[in-house]
């Protein structure tokens, strides 16, 4: 099999303390949560830290608190499988349970955290294999090489944004905590993203994600459209988080948030606005899909041709306006 | 589950019960020790260095720094195994590590033997291996070409031409010229791998003389040869042991490079090697099902019955020759066992590219032009105006007939099988509704080789019974590789001796201990091995009856055999009798398929059995006109078992078939890109999961073969085979459209109803088979009559 490289392994007793190791060891270190995806990624060289700080046992990250103001504090390390299993998040959130629940296995989603699902990698099938395997191939511009194998021409990574809860949060406007070596920040999710496969978060590398912040969901309805080869395993091709509000049978407010179709999730709901006010039928959901999957930019690096994944991005917006807004 | 027999004499214990196969408890408990669980004192690991490149000459190859990495042991190049193997005798075209040039990326060029796979690992990176590139052939087109630098092999040709055969049986243009009605198609079955869960892996000792490899092998027989052959030494010095497996499918059937490895490595270390591949390396080592691209043209009556037909098939080999003659073949073998086809053409090619190499996959050879034959017959019921079902039951085949390419054709249950699936599904009934479909398909497949894969007169299977108060203890050479046949052989003699199958002992899978059989392919081993079982256990029999009706002081035929007794006594005490009467017991059996079931001329090795299975599926499922995505409902299948040894092991290797098909059928392929397999991982590489599969309800129909132990024929591939073209069958009822190559994706239905939408063919697959120059066709005279009965 596969076998990890040699590394040190740090269990820092809070989350003060994993801060400053942190900075300590800055690029030459990483931390680890459930280690669904590091772990893995370790194995074939993408990441190569000398040095993974565990976070999985520190007890500051692992509540789910109700806030003030209505909404939830979830900590960092909470597994996908606890918030699953949370009555009271499903109540509030279901397009961001649901994505939850749509995450790879329940193996994986048993160890996997909510902190490292924000902070996933980006995936691209030029760089997601071994490091024998991307060295006949010739390495890119994510790891060990420089040039985009999938679109030569292009200056940035265009590797897939391919958390399925990022959408979800952004969607009910959550925010999440990062604890740095200059003290604590609180941006919101949407802004943790930037457009490049590589350098794919805004947060510096020694921050420490210490938990998310969902918003009292007020009337904010929602839902989560993953779009994927095998239900049973594989990461979204497609994923559309769409939250709505509704007075009567008319659309008051809508917010969708599209990922896996660039390096970043996209706040699309500018094209939602043709919905408010309106009643939801076929033909104004057509032409408001479209309008959300314009910035859709599939490219040749995932599962299935990148035609379809557009096609589908369009489909996957209305399904999951209609599943928020429950509508047939 | 249902099962239907045809047989009278239901007056059997323990044949045909549903009962857990005599391995299972170890697995289940997690005490079974597969090949990588072999832990042996003192064990050094090996990793091989591979290709980055997938056509090179190796100009210079220094290990000199990996010798100095603390913890290496020994490195070895292809210059320390110089001597080139093969399975096939024609094709003996692989060196354990390449040395004068590579053929793919993940081809072998280097072994270290170290401390730990890590420092392995470290080692390998550190060799230096100076290439020159040369062009790289990633397609069947191209191989066709004239290379432009040099062929991938200097044996075979024309330039990457591996094999070629051209065959005829009947007038094909006379029956083309009587034909009212002609219909020729175009299809691709893209290439796949087996996917076991189980990684490949090899442990090797040498001490004193005497070498002994264990290895996750389907064939240790054919690996023992090849050892005998690498290393230049007596067959009675190797001993090859088959550990249990987890799943062979076809793809531990060749003589690999790891257990090479390990053997030298052991040699010049004296210590236990052993090789473990990674999963990656598992897709490099493939041997897989080949793509292959298929013409067919057929020519029927007005009344849909066939005159004549007319096959071609181009078969991308990938880098070696493995079974690849015999696959070539295999694509237009099997044709004329489900259907009376009087006249008939085939013609076929094999080409070299630089991919991994191609090989036998669970139904080898004839899935693909399974697929092509049914969807074929299905446009040709379309457009005479005759429903599917109806078109194949004018032309099936019947019970004890021969074909026209001179295959014996005994027991056959293809009526029934159809019967079955059509009428609980309900195919001939079914609404018309946008989005909904049903596909029907039919297939047949041999039970075991006719030949050995080399020329050899030797039984194709033997077996041991031993007997004393330490119980029944059955050897032989067959492997069971999860399919069941260590059950197969104890619930056979268990029959015999009336007892339990768990009261039977199975040494088997070792060249060592236990007698020849050829191993674990082409379904051969309920059928051969299950015969010399049935053969000894029969005369084990006879020895303890006669003994306990001497001193019963009867005759033996009144002597009542079974729960566990041999007349009046125990069968411990009627054991401790017999061998005081007759002294050690044990007895043979030995099988070897009749002469007369194939034809005499070349290449009429591929094709006999001594019996076929058949099968019948239908498919029901929802495509969706937008998307194309597919939603599967349910998958009724029925099998001509012959007779069930083990109804319940029957089940799980039909619906396990089932299982793989729908996943040819919709997701897997082995694709390259760049000169490289594009995704050899288990995530990246798609294949079905138990939650992508439908319910299935599986019929099993026994019609008594004559031939087989208790009648039985296979399960193990034949029921694969109709699933595949019944799913794009269904695609087709469902959406008006035909998708003419598998894996039948999302995108390529998208695209065919796209194409539709436009007012162009709804219709999506290769459109041109190449002009490709066959050899001149071999017109084959009919089967000489007097030979056989039939
Ligand atoms: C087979 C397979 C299928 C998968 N399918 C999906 C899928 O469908 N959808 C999906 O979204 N994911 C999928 N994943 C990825 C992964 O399992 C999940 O995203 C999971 O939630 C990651 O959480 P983790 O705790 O295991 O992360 P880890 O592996 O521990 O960490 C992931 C990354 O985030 C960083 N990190 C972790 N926690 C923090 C923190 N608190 N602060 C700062 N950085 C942090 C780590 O340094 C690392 O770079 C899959 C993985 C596998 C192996
Ligand atoms: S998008 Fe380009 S640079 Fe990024 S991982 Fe893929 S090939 Fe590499």
């Amino acid at each position: 099999m596969l076998r990890l490289p040699r590394f040190s392994y740090l269990r820092p007793g809070s989350v003060a303390e994993a801060a400053q190791v942190l900075s300590e060891y800055g690029s030459r270190a990483r931390v680890v949560a459930g280690g669904t995806d590091l772990l893995p990624k370790m194995k074939r060289g993408q990441m190569e830290p000398e040095v993974v700080i565990g976070l999985g046992h520190i007890n500051e990250l692992r509540g789910i608190r109700a806030t003030e103001d209505g909404g939830f504090e979830i900590g960092a390390c909470v597994t996908l499988s606890e918030v699953v299993a949370s009555p009271e998040l499903r109540a509030a959130y279901p397009g961001y349970v649901h994505a939850a629940a749509l995450v790879s296995t329940p193996a994986l989603r048993n160890s996997g955290t909510i902190g490292g699902n924000l902070c996933v990698d980006t995936r691209c099938n030029y760089y997601d294999e071994s490091y024998e395997w991307r060295k006949a191939l010739g390495f890119c511009m994510k790891k060990d090489g420089n040039i985009c194998r999938v679109a030569p021409a292009s200056a940035t990574c265009r590797a897939i944004a391919s958390s399925d809860t990022a959408p979800a949060a952004i969607s009910m406007g959550a925010t999440v905590v990062l604890v740095g070596p200059n003290g604590q920040r609180e941006v919101p999710v949407e802004s943790l993203y930037q457009d490049d496969g590589q350098f794919y978060m805004t947060k510096a590398p020694d921050e420490i994600l210490t938990s998310l912040r969902m918003p009292s969901p007020g009337h904010w309805k929602s839902s989560y459209v993953k779009v994927r080869n095998r239900g049973s395993i594989d990461f979204p091709l497609v994923g559309v988080a769409a939250a709505i509000q509704m007075k009567g049978s008319l659309v008051e407010a809508c917010r969708i948030v599209i990922t896996a179709v660039g390096p970043q999730p996209l706040d699309v709901s500018q094209a939602a606005g043709a919905l408010v006010g309106k009643e939801i039928d076929d033909t104004l959901l057509e032409e408001v899909a479209t309008e959300a999957a314009k910035p859709a930019r599939p490219l040749d690096n995932a599962d299935l041709s990148y035609v379809w994944r557009k096609r589908m991005t369009r489909r996957a917006i209305e399904q999951a306006i209609r599943e928020a807004a429950e509508v047939g | 589950m249902t099962t239907v027999s045809l047989d009278e004499n239901t007056d059997l214990r323990v044949i045909g019960k549903s009962l857990p196969k005599v391995d299972s408890v170890g697995k289940l408990i997690g005490l079974t020790a597969y090949a990588d669980d072999i832990e042996l004192p003192n064990t050094l690991y090996c990793k091989l260095l591979r290709s980055h490149h997938p056509h090179a000459r190796i100009l210079s190859i220094d290990s000199s720094a990996a010798l100095a990495i603390e913890g290496v042991v020994a490195v070895i190049t292809g210059e320390d195994l110089p001597i080139k193997y093969g399975i096939m005798p024609t094709s003996q075209d692989e060196h354990a590590l390449e040395y004068e040039k590579v053929r793919f990326v993940g081809d072998p060029v280097a072994a270290v033997a170290a401390v730990d796979e890590e420092t392995a690992l470290a080692a390998c990176r550190a060799i230096l291996v100076e290439y020159e590139p040369l062009e790289a052939i990633e397609s069947i087109e191209h191989g066709l070409l004239p290379p432009s630098d040099e062929p991938i092999h200097d044996y075979a040709g024309p330039g990457n031409i591996h094999r070629m055969g051209a065959l005829e049986f009947g007038e094909v243009d006379e029956g083309f010229a009587n034909s009212s009605f002609i219909r020729e198609d175009v299809f691709f079955y893209e290439g796949n791998t087996h996917l076991p869960m189980e990684q490949h892996s090899a442990t090797a000792t040498f001490v004193g003389d005497q070498l002994t490899l264990w290895s996750s092998t389907q064939n240790p027989h054919y690996v023992h040869r090849a050892l005998a052959r690498v290393f230049e030494m007596p067959m009675g010095h190797i001993r090859v042991i088959a550990a249990p497996h987890g799943g062979g499918f076809g793809g531990k059937s060749d003589p690999f490079s790891h257990e090479m490895a390990v053997c030298k490595l052991a040699m010049i270390t004296g210590r236990p090697v052993k090789c473990t591949l990674t999963r990656e390396e598992v897709f490099y080592v493939h041997r897989g099902r080949h793509p292959v691209l298929m013409w067919v043209r057929t020519g029927v009556a007005k009344d849909g019955k066939i005159l004549a037909m007319h096959f071609k098939t181009a078969l991308d080999g990938g880098a070696y020759g493995s079974y690849g003659p015999a696959s070539m073949l295999y694509t237009g073998a099997l044709q004329t066992t489900t259907y009376n086809i009087p006249a008939y053409r085939f013609e076929g090619v094999r080409v070299f590219t630089n991919k991994a190499p191609c090989g036998p996959k669970r139904g080898h050879g004839t899935p693909q032009p399974r697929f092509a034959l049914e969807l074929h017959l299905d446009k040709i019921a379309e457009a005479i105006g005759l429903n599917p079902v109806e078109l194949r039951r004018r032309n099936y085949v019947k019970p004890y007939t021969r074909t026209i390419n001179h295959l014996r054709i005994t027991s056959c249950g293809i009526e029934e099988v159809t019967d079955r699936v059509v009428e609980a599904s309900g195919f001939l009934d079914r609404k018309k509704r946008l989005g909904h479909g049903m596909g029907f398909a039919v297939s047949a497949y041999m039970c075991g080789a006719g030949l050995p894969i080399y020329w050899n007169r030797l039984p194709h299977s033997e077996c041991i019974i031993q007997v004393n108060r330490g119980g029944v203890t059955l050897y032989c050479g067959a492997t069971d590789i999860g399919q069941g046949s260590d059950t197969v052989l104890a619930t056979v003699a268990a029959e015999q001796l009336g007892l339990w199958p768990t009261d039977v002992r199975i040494v088997s899978g070792d060249t060592g201990l236990a007698p020849v059989d050829l191993g674990s392919y082409s379904s051969r081993v309920t059928f051969m091995a299950g015969n010399a079982a049935l053969q000894a256990a029969k005369e084990m029999r006879e020895i303890i009856v006669k003994a306990v009706a001497e001193k019963m002081e009867c005759s033996p035929s009144e002597v009542m055999v079974g729960d566990g007794k041999i007349g009046e006594l125990s069968f411990e005490e009627a054991v401790v009798l017999a061998e005081e009467r007759f002294g050690m017991l044990s007895t043979r059996g030995s099988y070897s398929p009749p002469a007369n079931i194939g034809g005499k001329f070349k290449a009429a090795g591929v094709g006999p059995s001594p019996a076929y299975s058949y099968s019948a599926a239908v498919v029901d499922l929802d495509a969706d006109p937008y998307s194309g995505e597919i939603r599967l409902n349910k998958v009724w299948i029925a099998h001509d078992i012959g007779r069930s040894i083990n109804a319940l092991a029957v089940k799980g290797q039909v619906e396990g078939g089932v299982y793989m098909g729908l996943s040819e059928a919709m997701m897997e392929g082995q694709l390259y890109r760049h000169g490289l397999h594009k995704q050899p991982s288990m995530l990246d590489y798609k294949a079905f999961t138990f939650m992508e599969m439908p319910e299935v309800e599986t019929f099993l129909v026994e019609t008594i073969d004559l031939e087989g132990p208790y009648g039985a024929k296979e399960a193990g591939q034949g029921p694969l085979l109709p699933v595949i073209p019944a799913v794009v069958s269904a695609v087709h009822d469902a959406l008006g459209v035909w998708v003419d190559e598998v894996p039948i994706t999302s995108d390529k239905i998208m695209r065919a109803m796209d194409a539709k939408v436009k007012g162009r063919e709804g219709r999506y697959g290769p459109k041109i088979f190449p002009n490709i120059s066959y050899p001149t066709i071999v017109k084959v005279p009919p089967f000489d009559a007097s030979s056989s009965a039939f």
